[in-house]
């Protein structure tokens, strides 16, 4: 057992703090608000400085435009680029998602082709699963794809929730491709050109006011066949690769807002005296100290276990579902000690640039996204600890007969 | 960075837990439960037998030589298995206090017995809050005065180690109990089969351990290390916990189906599973932070035994809870962790002294 770096770890966190020194932006006290769009194209331009400089997608192999470097040796590069004001994990969903879809199942040509410029941040990748009336039952989706007879395929339904298909050159999109059988065999994956004339895409807007997320429309969208991921009917198991490698994704950087929390325990001056000597603002630091030290020690447990052969099994649900619901706790525990000026959103007047109130906004989102709290526990329930599945209605029968409800 | 256990550190946990699941299943346990035997004395034979009693002693003075995170994971598995002995008294906690602060005459003199299992010792934990511990007991002249205090396993131990204050500051100072001075009543505790006693000192002769006012240091720092290991006791409890319900509610039907088929109880069994992970982790952190005598010992053994305390006691009713009425009897199992759960995290100091120790450690890191 050993947290120290290894000589070519401590190497390789010198030389990246030495070009990051360099290269990026500092924290700025005040960052006055942006609009989406040009924290994109910012985030852009930083990702293409990164991917130039060979810092982009550690763990890809060199040849697809990766760093060709261990998990441990990622973490080195999140932990140190922490320290400054540049995105990380901001294209998450196509580094962390659809890659590694593409890395297991498309052609050695379409992966020398695709990956590089995704890990460039030149294209732009979403994921297509959820649908109005599938979420967190995704293999109940109703999008259809059928081959037309010169083999392409054509597209046709709605996705909903979409993050990023707005800035999205391309997207992995799971279908239904026959309904009359059982409905985790009727689904295939391909991946599709979102900028064609048969894909529509509307933003929604959130609760928070913010447009992250969209609704996806497909009319005859045009899918060849070669753009298939994996078998026909076989879409089933490779949208679990995708969603296993997303919860790994975003274990490791899934906010949870204890360092916010932190900086507000040292710096804040409640009525009587600083936060940090209030009992009531201890006895919560405390608490989110251990958990927070918990998530990163037991993400540190899984990249060793990694590194040493093992596959991330479900226990990466973890950092989600406990990450998720401390950021709400945290937000609104700081709003109610803060009192009535806490109400105010204005970042001018709000302590540390209204972080808590936009978190108090966001944080519903992020229980959510990825896998509800609920299904959370239903998969470390019955996965880890191999507990039975609930009586279902939806076993056994195809999927045209399977009940559905009112709400969309 | 590598965050497990070795191959060698799991096979001792390994043969730990096949030595356990024989000599000390819970019937065993029940033995002293119900008998009200300060402790398995046929248990801790064998634990001497097979040198636990001086895992952490250099081999110069008897012991097996072998680092903190071997006896890690035996502390795991003693927490697992209930065992109803007085090691952490004896070993995490008056052991250490001599490593870490006995003169050589005093180590020569004691650590070979410790290790040997001749003797056996214990060490009285001042009472604490907000952080800090307040010794209750006088020193003059080498000897200690007090009124009757607690000290786990006093009745079973040949020596006791305590903090005392004189004009000096705080010390340690090391009685025997075989004096009349030392007066040693029983009474009873929430776990009967880890035995809490009444200690009083009349002008009993001591010695001192350490320098005069360097007591609460090494008190303090001990605690913090011994606190690493409980909390592996503790997270071997509440992982058992999670098995017995585990294995309970898969096999107990209502309305036609297995109750752990139920939502409200995967759920249930969900969060237990997280609290244990988390613990878990935060104790492995703190099995290096010790083995390594890491500057954030104080840091990581806080974290660890506040998540190991409130893993064990939410493991532990909730698997009475999962058992329906069973697990309110006498005759299940249920009890003897949620006992457990009560004195271990009581043992070093409740949850308001670590939150303390904790959150000014946090704000001496930030003031540097
Ligand atoms: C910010 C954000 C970004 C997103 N980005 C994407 C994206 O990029 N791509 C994409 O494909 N999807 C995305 N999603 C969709 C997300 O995966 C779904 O919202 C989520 O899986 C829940 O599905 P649903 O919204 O249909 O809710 P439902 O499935 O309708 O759930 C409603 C409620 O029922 C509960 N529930 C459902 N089933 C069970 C069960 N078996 N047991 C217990 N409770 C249950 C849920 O927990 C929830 O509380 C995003 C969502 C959000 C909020």
């Amino acid at each position: 057992m050993d947290f120290n770096d290894t000589a070519e770890q401590a190497a390789f966190r010198a030389e990246i703090r030495e070009w990051l020194s360099v290269n990026a932006t500092a924290r700025q006290p005040n960052q006055g608000v942006q609009d989406l769009g040009s924290v994109f194209r910012r985030a852009k331009e930083w990702y293409k400085k990164v991917y130039d400089a060979g810092y982009a997608c550690h763990t890809w192999p060199k040849e697809y435009g990766g760093g060709g470097r261990s998990q441990i040796e990622a973490v080195i590069w999140s932990q140190e680029v922490a320290n400054y004001a540049e995105p990380d994990g901001y294209f998450v969903i196509g580094q962390g998602n659809c890659g590694p879809a593409l890395m297991a199942l498309a052609t050695e040509e379409e992966k020398r082709r695709l990956l590089p410029r995704m890990a460039s941040a030149e294209d732009v990748w979403c994921q297509l699963f959820s649908e109005p009336g599938a979420g967190s039952d995704v293999a109940g989706l109703r999008t259809r794809a059928v081959q037309a007879d010169d083999s392409d395929w054509r597209i046709n339904g709605q996705k909903i929730w979409t993050s990023g298909a707005q800035f999205s050159q391309y997207g992995v999109i799971l279908c239904r491709t026959d309904p009359d059988v059982s409905k985790y065999r009727g689904l295939t994956m391909f991946y599709i050109d979102m900028e064609q004339a048969g894909v529509e895409v509307r933003p929604i807007v959130q609760m928070d006011g913010g447009q992250h997320f969209n609704e996806v429309y497909f009319n005859d969208a045009v899918v060849p066949d070669s753009w298939r991921l994996g078998e026909v009917g076989g879409g089933w198991s490779a949208a679990l690769t995708v969603l296993m490698n997303e919860r790994m994704a975003i274990s490791g950087v899934q906010p949870n807002g204890f360092s916010e929390f932190l900086q507000f325990c040292l710096s804040a001056e409640l009525a009587d005296g600083p936060a940090i000597d209030d009992p009531v603002v201890r006895d919560r630091l405390a608490d989110w100290y251990c958990k927070d030290a918990g998530l990163r020690n037991a993400n540190s447990r899984m990249l060793t276990a990694i590194s040493q052969g093992g596959i991330p099994g479900a226990e990466a649900s973890l950092g989600k579902l406990v990450g998720a619901a401390m950021n709400q706790e945290i937000a609104n525990f700081v709003l109610q000690e803060i009192g009535p000026e806490a109400a105010v959103c204005d970042e001018q007047f709000a302590a540390m640039q209204a972080n808590f109130q936009k978190a108090i906004l966001f944080s519903p989102g992020i229980r959510l996204a990825g896998g509800t709290d609920e299904v959370m526990r239903n998969i470390i329930a019955e996965q880890v600890l191999g507990l039975p599945q609930e009586p279902r209605a939806d076993k056994g029968i195809p999927f045209c007969d399977i009940p559905t409800g009112s709400s969309s | 960075m590598n965050f497990e256990f070795s191959a060698d550190q799991k096979f001792i946990q390994q043969q730990a837990r096949e030595f356990l699941s024989v000599k000390c299943t819970t019937q065993q346990v029940r033995t002293v439960l119900d008998g009200g035997d300060a402790l398995d004395e046929a248990l801790w034979q064998d634990v001497i037998k097979l040198g636990w009693t001086g895992t952490t002693i250099p081999e110069s003075y008897g012991g097996l030589g072998l680092s903190h995170l071997e006896l890690c994971v035996i502390a795991e598995e003693l927490g697992r298995a209930l065992a109803p002995i007085p090691l952490s008294s004896s070993l995490y906690l008056a052991t250490e206090i001599l490593l870490m602060a006995g003169s050589e005459k005093q180590k020569q003199s004691w650590l070979p017995r410790l290790a040997g299992g001749d003797v056996r010792a214990t060490v009285q934990v001042p009472p604490g809050g907000a952080g800090r511990l307040y010794p209750t007991v006088q020193h003059k002249d080498g000897t200690l005065r007090s009124e009757s205090c607690v000290v786990a396993d006093a009745g079973i131990a040949d020596f006791i180690i305590v903090a005392a204050e004189d004009e000096e500051g705080i010390g340690l100072f090391l009685i025997t109990t075989d004096q009349e001075a030392v007066v040693i009543s029983p009474t009873t505790a929430i776990d009967p089969t880890r035995p809490l006693f009444m200690v009083a000192l009349n002008d009993a002769t001591s010695e001192r351990v350490g320098g005069a006012g360097d007591g609460a240091d090494i008190l303090g720092n001990c605690i913090d290390r011994a606190a690493v290991l409980v909390a592996f006791e503790q997270v071997g409890g509440a992982s058992a916990c999670l098995d017995m319900g585990r294995e309970y509610t898969t096999n107990r039907y209502a309305f036609g189906r297995p109750v752990a088929s139920f939502q409200a109880i995967k759920h249930k069994l969900a969060d237990m599973f997280v609290a244990i992970e988390l613990a878990r982790s935060n104790a492995y952190y703190g099995a290096w932070a010790l083995s390594t005598d890491a500057a954030d010992l104080t840091l990581a053994a806080a974290a660890a035994r506040i998540s190991a305390g409130d893993a064990y006691f939410a493991c532990s009713k909730e698997n009475i809870q999962a058992h329906g009425g069973m697990g309110f009897t006498w005759e299940f199992d249920c009890h003897l962790y949620y006992r457990r759960a009560q004195h271990l995290s009581l043992l070093l100091g409740g949850q308001r002294y670590w939150k303390n120790r904790l959150v000014d450690q946090i704000k001496l890191n930030h003031a540097a």
